[in-house]
């Protein structure tokens, strides 16, 4: 009934072509951007900021790159832990790194250590991608494992990462932007969804446009899109960089914002699987999915820990991370089943469903 | 001679430690042949085999050879439940959701088979030989070899197995095309029926070799990493390819630790297989015994 896009009427190409083209989309994403700078940090406690809400972020951020070169461009990856470790040590060794430039003398300012960060990790997802345009299919996905290893190897053996760290554990430094620190849950808090949402919004755009498209095509089927003009080696790769770019700004954002101290352990294979089901969970080729997938695959552990005490159901505590993983698999398998294209398509089916509501002929 | 005889210990024992991995991949050969599904659930599922025959030989207390028919009754039941309530719902889906759909069985056995059996780490004890003998100076192990001669044997079994019976052609039938083979009357449900459970037994196997070995743990379910990189150089569709893909990674890997590991600061095994097999795969995207790839438009 308010879900209607009667009478908005489209008088140019670039209306038409606008992100959000309905009416309730946009005030429904303004409603959802204002929930989320304003109610969130102002309602909610430490605890549910800090321990969910930025992890949650980060990994939809992580998810997007991912969705963007396994989702959009159709290359399985198993190596997201390898490149979000890239970006979180990168950060690192930029942020602990001191210039002087016409007797100034300091570090480089915290936003553009975060950026070059990912640039670094998608230099080596392009070194990693290049495979790619031999190896297809699974035989890819086991390929960028070894992107996963050998970047987790380097990590802990090479010194000059950790500036000789003898634990081999980096911390980050204080979030300082123009003198003033960010150092509360929630001001961590806003400074990723910053950084998410514009991410996001880039995404998105990234997605609609000519190299979007090109990635789809290649997707569908590569040797027809080579057919139609689109050179594999710079859609492959673009893919490849984007993808680990944003993966690269997750790392940093993960290392930097949420967890302070990390060794290279935290981005070890099954954050990689993670982010994978994340991604397949969420919604194959959607940005939103991303989101819903991260949520979904974040909350699920979570619930599954508390459930069996709230109920009064006393149980061992290796007993519940049994349990956890046999309703963990359970569960895949069933929302497999059930929507194989992911979250994100349950929810496009319900805004049709919206549309015609409540009289559907 | 001193050196040349430790080079051949070494050798040796790589190729018999990749004789092992190839008893991994085989399981994942099985099903990628017959069903196009690469199936992640391969280590969990090796695992689950080997915690379920040491877990019946301690409750009831029986020889092992009468665990390990349980076993085999239970790794049947397995795949029927994988087809009945996974797989026969995915008829039709892209790879990658089949993919997806194992890594959720593999949750799943990982936990289920803990839940039953206990996490503990459990010795495996079925008689095989253990040590080392020595061949002309050569140290060889005793139970890495007689993995090396099951996994020899096994290859024989399942290529009489595929070739020669009834139900090995109706598998290969299916492998080539699932709709041409049900319209010759065979049932997909059966075949993929067998196809796990076949490859549920190579788990078995695989999970005694490997129980014996390291002792019955969570950590087994990691080896099927192991056996990616196999898997990929000897060809996903290819029965000789798990075993040669196996030998090479086993004695690469080994010898690459022994002779470059020390001067990059050792722990290279983790990935140097997945490097090798990458390299060597820009050169043949299909592997070594893989059929070839045609794309058409």
């Amino acid at each position: 009934m308010f879900y209607r896009e009667a009478g908005q009427f489209k008088s140019s190409y670039k209306e038409d072509q606008a992100i959000f083209p309905i009416l309730q989309d946009r005030i429904g994403m303004g409603i959802i951007l204002l929930i989320a700078f304003v109610g969130i940090p102002l309602f909610t406690g430490d605890y549910f900021i800090g321990a969910i809400m930025t992890p949650f972020l980060i990994l939809a951020l992580a998810a997007i790159g991912l969705n963007i070169l396994t989702g959009y461009a159709g290359q399985i990856s198993l190596g997201t832990g390898g490149f979000m470790a890239v970006g979180a040590f990168a950060a690192y060794k930029f942020a602990t790194f001191t210039f002087t430039f016409g007797g100034f003398e300091g570090t480089m300012p915290l936003v553009i250590t975060i950026l070059l960060s990912g640039v670094m990790a998608a230099l080596v997802g392009i070194m990693f991608g290049i495979p790619s345009l031999r190896i297809k299919g699974f035989y890819l996905a086991v390929a960028t494992l070894a992107a996963q290893f050998f970047i987790e190897w380097v990590f802990i053996k090479v010194g000059w990462f950790t500036n000789y760290s003898p634990s081999g554990v980096i911390t980050a430094p204080p979030l300082i932007i123009m003198g003033y620190e960010f150092d509360t849950a929630a001001e961590k808090y806003l400074f990723t969804l910053t950084f998410v949402a514009i991410l996001a919004l880039a995404a998105k755009n990234l997605v609609r446009s000519h190299i979007g498209r090109g990635w789809m095509a290649i997707r569908d089927m590569d040797i027809a899109a080579e057919i139609i003009g689109f050179k594999p080696l710079q859609t492959k790769l673009s893919a490849f960089a984007v993808s680990s770019f944003f993966c690269g700004v997750a790392g940093a954002l993960w290392a930097f914002v949420h967890l302070g101290t990390v060794e290279p352990e935290a981005f070890g294979i099954n954050r990689s699987f993670a982010i994978l089901f994340m991604v397949i969970i969420g919604g194959m080729g959607s940005i939103l999915g991303s989101f819903i997938g991260a949520a979904f695959i974040m909350l699920l552990p979570i619930f599954l820990n508390n459930v069996p005490p709230m109920i009064g159901w006393n149980i061992g505590v290796d007993m519940v991370a049994h349990l956890e993983f046999m309703v963990f698999g359970v569960l895949i398998i069933f929302f497999l089943i059930v929507e194989p294209h992911g979250l994100a398509r349950l929810w496009t089916i319900g805004k049709e469903k919206l549309r015609t509501w409540p009289f559907p002929y | 001679m001193l050196d040349f005889l430790f080079f051949v210990e070494v050798l040796l024992s790589g190729l018999l430690t990749g004789a092992l991995y190839s008893l991994v991949a085989l399981g994942f050969v099985l099903i990628f042949k017959a069903s196009g599904v690469f199936n992640f659930a391969q280590g969990a599922m090796m695992l689950f085999a080997a915690l379920s025959l040491v877990g019946v030989q301690e409750m009831l207390g029986v020889h092992w050879t009468i665990a390990f028919i349980i076993t085999v009754g239970i790794m049947i039941a397995l795949a029927w439940c994988v087809e009945k309530f996974v797989l026969g719902k995915l008829v039709n889906q892209e790879p990658i959701i089949l993919f997806m759909a194992t890594i959720g069985v593999t949750f799943f056995l990982d936990g289920f088979g803990q839940t039953i059996w206990g996490s503990d780490i459990k010795i495996l004890d079925i008689g095989l030989p253990n040590g080392a003998f020595d061949v002309g100076g050569v140290f060889i192990d005793q139970l890495e070899l007689v993995a090396g001669l099951t996994a020899g044997a096994l290859v024989i079994i399942l290529a009489i197995f595929f070739n020669k019976t009834k139900i090995g052609r109706a598998l290969r039938a299916v492998a080539d095309d699932h709709q041409a083979a049900m319209s010759v009357g065979i049932s997909l449900r059966y075949i993929w029926i067998v196809v796990w459970t076949v490859a549920g037994l190579v788990g078995l196997v695989a999970g005694i070799m490997w129980g014996s070995k390291l002792g019955v743990q969570f950590s087994l379910s990691l080896i099927a990493l192991k056996a990616l990189p196999v898997l990929m150089l000897g060809g996903f569709t290819s029965i000789p390819g798990a075993i040669v893909g196996g030998l090479i990674i086993g004695a690469g890997e080994k010898l690459a630790e022994i002779y470059v590991g020390d001067l990059v600061g050792g722990a290279i095994e983790n990935w140097f297989a997945y490097m090798l097999a990458m390299v060597f795969l820009l050169f043949r995207p299909q592997g070594l015994f893989g059929e070839k790839i045609i794309e058409r438009v």
